[in-house]
């Protein structure tokens, strides 16, 4: 009976890289085809791909990416792993980090006392902006995916409007950038030099700490129970005594305060200001990276730095003479395919284990009946 | 029988129809042959008429309009069906809607017909009606496969039996030889399971008292629709208490309201003393409420997961699942294999999803589950539905041993003999009400059905319903 069940395990194990292989491979593939159809050798391509990104600077340039990716994927997932799409990720960060860039640039403390008040301010702000979608959902029935992505757009227009020279924004120099008062250096986030490398980001601890704690609570804690069968089934979870629209509110919320970190490691390790060049977006590729990741938290950190990888090398391609669209023909390609794979891994994997346990329980039952015919016989 | 409409492939094996071996990739394969289903559940629109529900996916075979029309009334009269075409499908009863399902099948051509389990949601009256109803369809020279584990209608319908048990054929039987007794032991492969309490262990302590329960419902049109009026009722320690009913009379409302998941709009329920009206389901469950529920892929299980984490649904703040805040898989898993022992789980193990076992293998966990709480009351709705003959006989053992030892239990069944022979007390449910009540040692299950039905009221009396 052991034996039986480890190999379901293993098994099990299996299918669960199949599907993201699959899908890196069928990307290639695709990849190939398109390069080919631009004229160009796809072999050198990936070859340039390879030996720029193993180069020791494009490694900490991708662990840079990875941290803020690493983010965005895991406040994505916590919301799939409730059936919910919390699209609005993106609006949360934005609006998350520009307020926290503000108190930052107002606050006199030390740093040890700043830095986590900005993170705070940032949860807090990512939360509470997430808890509209969720009251809205639980009160009226509003769809998430449809109240979220309204709020994206009006975080852009309140950030617009506040950043502002006169408002809460300012001119540089230059007079070519408006950005918010830049955090005192006493407030700057630690990080770590490599030398010609670059600058290693200290947030990256943060990440990690928040993909521990994610698969902690998710895996190890009642509250995680509950919100994973509210994502299995709403009706057992009601049956089973979860409050369900709290779940639904509680976690849209604490989707949205990881929401809020994702401007985190690029204010307080980069560019210490949210100016209006502060990357955008984000949130979208949180969404794909999560896909990617299963909502595994170490896949999506696989996920985050695969992403990470693709950006910076079809970068440095453009030098090359290629076309920079290349990246966004491997994302689109890599999401299309993940997708696609992991249904159908899925229903494989149940359709598979069914027959297996089938064929196990017929062959104990088959054991005593012949027993018996020859006895009969 | 998903094999033979096409619904799944075989691994090995053939299907010869008409002395010609075919092979199904799709249910309209099976269609094609002159194959038809009747699922067990209906698979028709509310909101359409007979005629629509009727030609929807067909609207090749004789167009949708007069023609259809025609065709329809034609079947109905050759088999004696007695369909109307233009009435809408919502105003009919379960019975009625059958009929629907069975003309649907042969307006497509049908020359053999599945049934399955079709008498599960029909008041013996009915019943009989729709034996009447394929006698003729036999007679006509068509093939009915019919599907139940209801033994005695089977002998009085069939020609020919088949016994299949865990997936192979065991036997087969001649109706006109065969008892139900002997028919019963091959399917169980041992002795008759009957489901017959023994003496009777009511206290006169009450347990579960429901007052005055009241829920309005406002359907999508705005009108507002009664539920449930003016339930009351109370289960002592140590008893049985049933509700029949055909089932959308409010049952599941009832046991829906009782458990927490809705709220009451009038009404106290009562559970050892203590007011739960508007208690939280996980309160409830904590205070000692055990629940089988009437569909388990809906409300049991995580079918997805696997049967430890399905150990731990509905009781995760509760011992051995949970310490404080944090769960204890090693404790879940451990009593999660010591379920599988002690209930008699078929499973290769534990790390298994719950999806991957049959109906009588989920239902016992879930069982063994809601047992393993030590609960106080136990609501089992339907607890038998879809569940082989073995495992309905260990859970009518394991409701018997709850009784035993002094649990309330709340039986809410569609099949009548399983109500009688397990219940101390019965009572009838018709459209949210609570009609009826009788004794369960003198009632038969004909006069069970005519209150269902809604003709008969008050206290049933076996022997003076006769003569009336």
């Amino acid at each position: 009976m052991n034996k039986l069940t480890q190999r379901i395990d293993k098994e099990r194990l299996l299918l669960g890289i199949a599907a993201p292989l699959l899908a890196v491979v069928a990307a290639l593939v695709v990849t190939t085809l398109v390069i080919l159809a631009t004229g160009k050798n796809p072999g050198d391509a990936f070859s340039d791909m390879v030996t720029y990104g193993s180069a020791s600077d494009s490694q900490v340039y991708i662990l840079n990416k990875a941290t803020t990716y690493y983010l965005a994927g895991v406040a994505v997932a916590l919301g799939f792993r409730m059936n919910l799409f919390n699209i609005g990720v993106d609006g949360q960060y934005r609006l998350a980090a520009f307020i926290a860039a503000v108190l930052g640039g107002a606050l006199t403390v030390p740093g040890w006392i700043a830095i986590p008040l900005i993170m705070l301010c940032a949860m807090a702000t990512g939360a509470l902006w997430a808890a509209i979608a969720g009251l809205l959902k639980v009160t009226r029935g509003v769809s998430e995916v449809i109240s979220t992505i309204m709020l994206n757009s009006i975080a852009t227009a309140i950030i617009a409007y506040l950043l502002q020279p006169g408002k809460l924004g300012q001119l540089d120099q230059a007079g070519t950038l408006v950005s918010t008062k830049p955090l005192p250096t006493s407030s700057y986030f630690f990080s770590i030099d490599t030398g010609p490398a670059g600058v290693l980001w200290g947030f990256i601890v943060v990440a990690v700490i928040v993909g521990v704690g994610y698969w902690f609570v998710l895996g190890r804690t009642r509250f995680g129970f509950d919100l994973r069968t509210v994502g299995q089934s709403e009706t057992a979870a009601a049956a089973s005594g979860v409050g369900v629209k709290k779940m639904v509110a509680t976690s849209m919320i604490i989707s949205g305060a990881v929401a809020g970190l994702i401007g985190m490691p690029t204010l307080l390790n980069d560019s210490h200001r949210f100016s209006n060049d502060f990357p955008a977006g984000i949130g979208f590729t949180g969404i794909a990276i999560a896909l990617l990741g299963r909502n595994h938290p170490i896949g999506i950190a696989l996920g985050a730095l695969l992403w990470g990888f693709l950006e910076r090398t079809t970068n440095h391609l453009e030098f090359q003479g290629y076309d920079k669209e290349i990246l966004g023909v491997i994302q689109g390609v890599i999401v299309l395919c993940v997708v696609i794979a992991y249904e159908v891994v899925r229903r494989y994997g149940l359709k598979r284990q069914q027959q297996r346990v089938g064929a196990e329980l017929a062959a104990q039952a088959a054991a005593p009946t012949e027993k018996q015919q020859e006895v009969a016989r | 029988m998903k094999i033979l409409y096409g619904m799944q492939q075989p691994d090995e094996g053939t299907i010869t129809v008409n002395g010609e071996q075919v092979t199904f990739h799709n249910p309209a394969d099976a269609i094609a042959r002159g194959i038809g289903m009747v699922h067990q559940h209906f698979m028709l629109a509310d909101n359409l008429t007979v005629l629509e529900n009727v030609v929807l996916g067909a609207e090749k075979l004789y167009g949708i309009g007069s023609k259809a029309r025609a065709k329809i009334k034609e079947i109905s009269d050759a088999y004696g069906l007695n369909v109307r075409p233009d009435v809408l499908l919502e105003e009919l009863g379960v019975a009625d809607r059958q009929r629907v399902e069975i003309l649907k099948v042969l307006y497509r051509g049908a020359k053999t017909l599945i049934l399955d389990e079709p008498t599960a949601v029909l008041v013996p009256q009915e019943v009989d009606a729709l034996f009447d109803n394929l006698r003729e369809l036999k007679a006509e020279g068509l093939t009915v496969i019919f599907i139940s584990h209801k033994l005695g209608e089977v002998l009085s319908v069939a020609d020919e039996i088949t016994v299949i048990r865990r997936g192979t054929t065991v036997g087969t039987a001649d109706p006109r030889t065969t008892t139900t007794k002997q028919l019963a032991e091959l399917m169980v492969g041992s002795e008759l399971p009957t489901p017959e309490t023994e003496e009777s262990t009511v206290t006169d302590v009450p347990l579960l008292r429901v007052e005055g329960l009241r829920l309005a419902q406002t359907d999508l049109d705005g009108v507002e629709r009664i539920v449930l009026a003016d339930i009351s009722f109370t289960i002592h320690k140590g008893e049985v208490l049933g509700i029949a009913g055909v089932e959308g009379n409010g049952q599941s409302e009832l046991v829906e309201a009782i458990m927490g998941i809705r709220d009451p709009d009038a009404g106290v329920i009562t559970l050892d003393g203590t007011d739960i009206s508007h208690a939280p389901t996980r309160r409830r469950r904590e205070a000692g409420v055990g629940y089988i529920p009437e569909d388990r892929h809906r409300h049991g299980l995580l079918l997805e997961a696997p049967l430890w984490e399905n150990r731990i649904l509905g009781h995760v703040t509760e011992r051995p699942n949970s310490r404080g805040g944090l769960l204890d898989t090693k404790a879940a898993r451990a009593d999660t294999e010591r379920i599988v022992e002690a209930y008699d789980v078929r499973t290769p193990g534990i790390e298994v999803t719950a999806a991957s076992l049959s109906g009588g293998n989920q239902q016992k966990l879930i069982v063994g589950r809601e047992m393993s709480h030590d609960p106080k009351l136990l609501i089992a709705a339907h607890p038998t539905r879809g569940v082989d003959v073995g495992a309905q006989a260990a859970i009518w053992d394991h409701i018997r041993e709850a009784r035993r030892k002094g649990l309330a239990v709340l039986l809410i069944s569609a099949d009548l003999d399983e109500l009688i022979g397990l219940s101390d007390t019965l009572r009838v449910m018709y459209r949210g009400r609570l009609v009826a009540d009788a004794d369960p040692a003198t009632i038969t299950p004909e006069e069970l059905g005519s209150a269902m039905t809604g003709a008969a009221t008050g206290h049933l009396e076996h022997a003076e319903d006769d003569h009336r």
